[in-house]
């Protein structure tokens, strides 16, 4: 499946936030080995350069570390996962209550309204 | 290390400017997208590059070297028009090449050419203009050169043949090559690009890493493109 990448926003940035999402659903699982800069530059599309700057990037942050000389692997540090998780979660809650204040829609409101989907029939066609 | 620079390139032709002081630089390693309105100087400064003009003015060195014999056998160029002879089978262009350049990988362009779907006993005229064009690209891409130098590769195809050879460029440079392209087509190139050169007007405009304008300006490279040559 080809990377959905947009070209208004800096691809390096675009391809952490791929790999993170890969991590938290469970398609990598700790301690897996990420395929090389090439091979995953070439699936993404993308020059290797780029993906090597966000494969570096990752490393910092730690959630991907490297043995010199077998490759790159997913962090084993589940706890770590798991707070990434949740940051990912605070920020699209967040982002979803700003859309709601837009449309004027009150906390309390939107509090009711989610109970109501998940409650709901359509909770299944609502969500994607 | 620098595998190119151009310094203070100027080209008339006649009274006509050109191209008007030049400079930059390029690392091993890049690719690089030279992008500019119709007119613009993007191929005459690929020619520069390449050796087949002479500049008015100015230098280009090649690993550190002015170009001559030896930086003709580290490029490996596509220009905008065909220079085969259109009567020859595939095969026998590929032997020329093979003959041609010691860089050259026929096995690689035979590969590449079952991928999609030509034939290598086909005649050159037989084929459709853009097949044509896959096959020069093929030829350019098959060479283990240090800089590959692609005047509008993509012009000519469809979109399906666009990604397929994009996917053929980055699976087929070597990590110490670089690659310039020039194009019209930005967005369906500004992914794999590392730099962007515009030129306006026969001037170099911006030279900049593409991530780093897409961040400033939260923009793609085409959007920017647009702007900056809006008519």
């Amino acid at each position: 499946m080809p990377w959905n990448l947009n070209s208004d926003r800096p691809i390096f940035i675009q391809i952490i936030e791929k790999i993170q999402m890969d991590i938290i659903s469970g398609l990598y699982t700790p301690g897996d080995k990420l395929p090389s800069v090439r091979e995953l530059a070439q699936k993404a599309s993308v020059n290797p350069n780029t993906m090597q700057k966000a494969l570096s990037e990752l490393e910092r942050t730690g959630l991907v570390y490297s043995q010199r000389t077998s490759g790159r692997y997913i962090t084993e540090d589940t706890a770590m996962i798991a707070n990434l998780k949740t940051t990912l979660a605070k920020d699209i809650v967040t982002q979803f209550l700003d859309n709601m204040q837009r449309l004027g829609i009150k906390d309390e409101e939107v509090i009711s309204l989610i109970s109501e989907i998940i409650k709901g029939d359509d909770h299944d066609t609502v969500r994607m | 290390m620098t595998l190119l620079e151009c310094k203070n390139l100027t080209k008339l032709y006649g009274k006509h400017t050109a191209l008007s002081d030049i400079s930059f630089q390029i690392d091993s390693g890049h690719i690089i997208g030279i992008l500019g309105p119709n007119g613009s100087g993007k191929t005459t400064l690929l020619k520069l590059i390449t050796g087949l003009l002479s500049p008015t003015s100015g230098t280009v060195y090649v690993k550190e070297e002015p170009i001559g014999p030896a930086s003709k056998s580290i490029i490996s160029y596509l220009p905008d028009h065909t220079y085969l002879n259109k009567n020859l089978r595939i095969q026998d262009i590929i032997d020329f090449f093979a003959d041609f350049y010691e860089d050259f990988d026929s096995l690689r362009a035979y590969d590449m050419m079952a991928k999609l779907q030509i034939n290598p006993r086909q005649k050159l005229k037989t084929l459709s203009k853009g097949t044509q064009e896959k096959v020069q690209l093929i030829l350019v891409m098959s060479r283990h050169a240090s800089l590959y130098i692609l005047d509008e590769p993509l012009a000519g195809v469809d979109p399906a043949a666009r990604d397929y050879i994009l996917d053929t460029i980055l699976s087929n440079y070597d990590e110490n090559a670089s690659i310039l392209i020039s194009t019209h087509l930005i967005s369906d190139i500004e992914n794999i690009l590392d730099e962007v050169i515009f030129i306006q007007d026969g001037s170099l405009h911006t030279h900049a890493l593409v991530d780093e304008l897409r961040e400033k300006d939260h923009k793609s490279i085409d959007t920017i493109f647009r702007e900056v040559f809006k008519c």
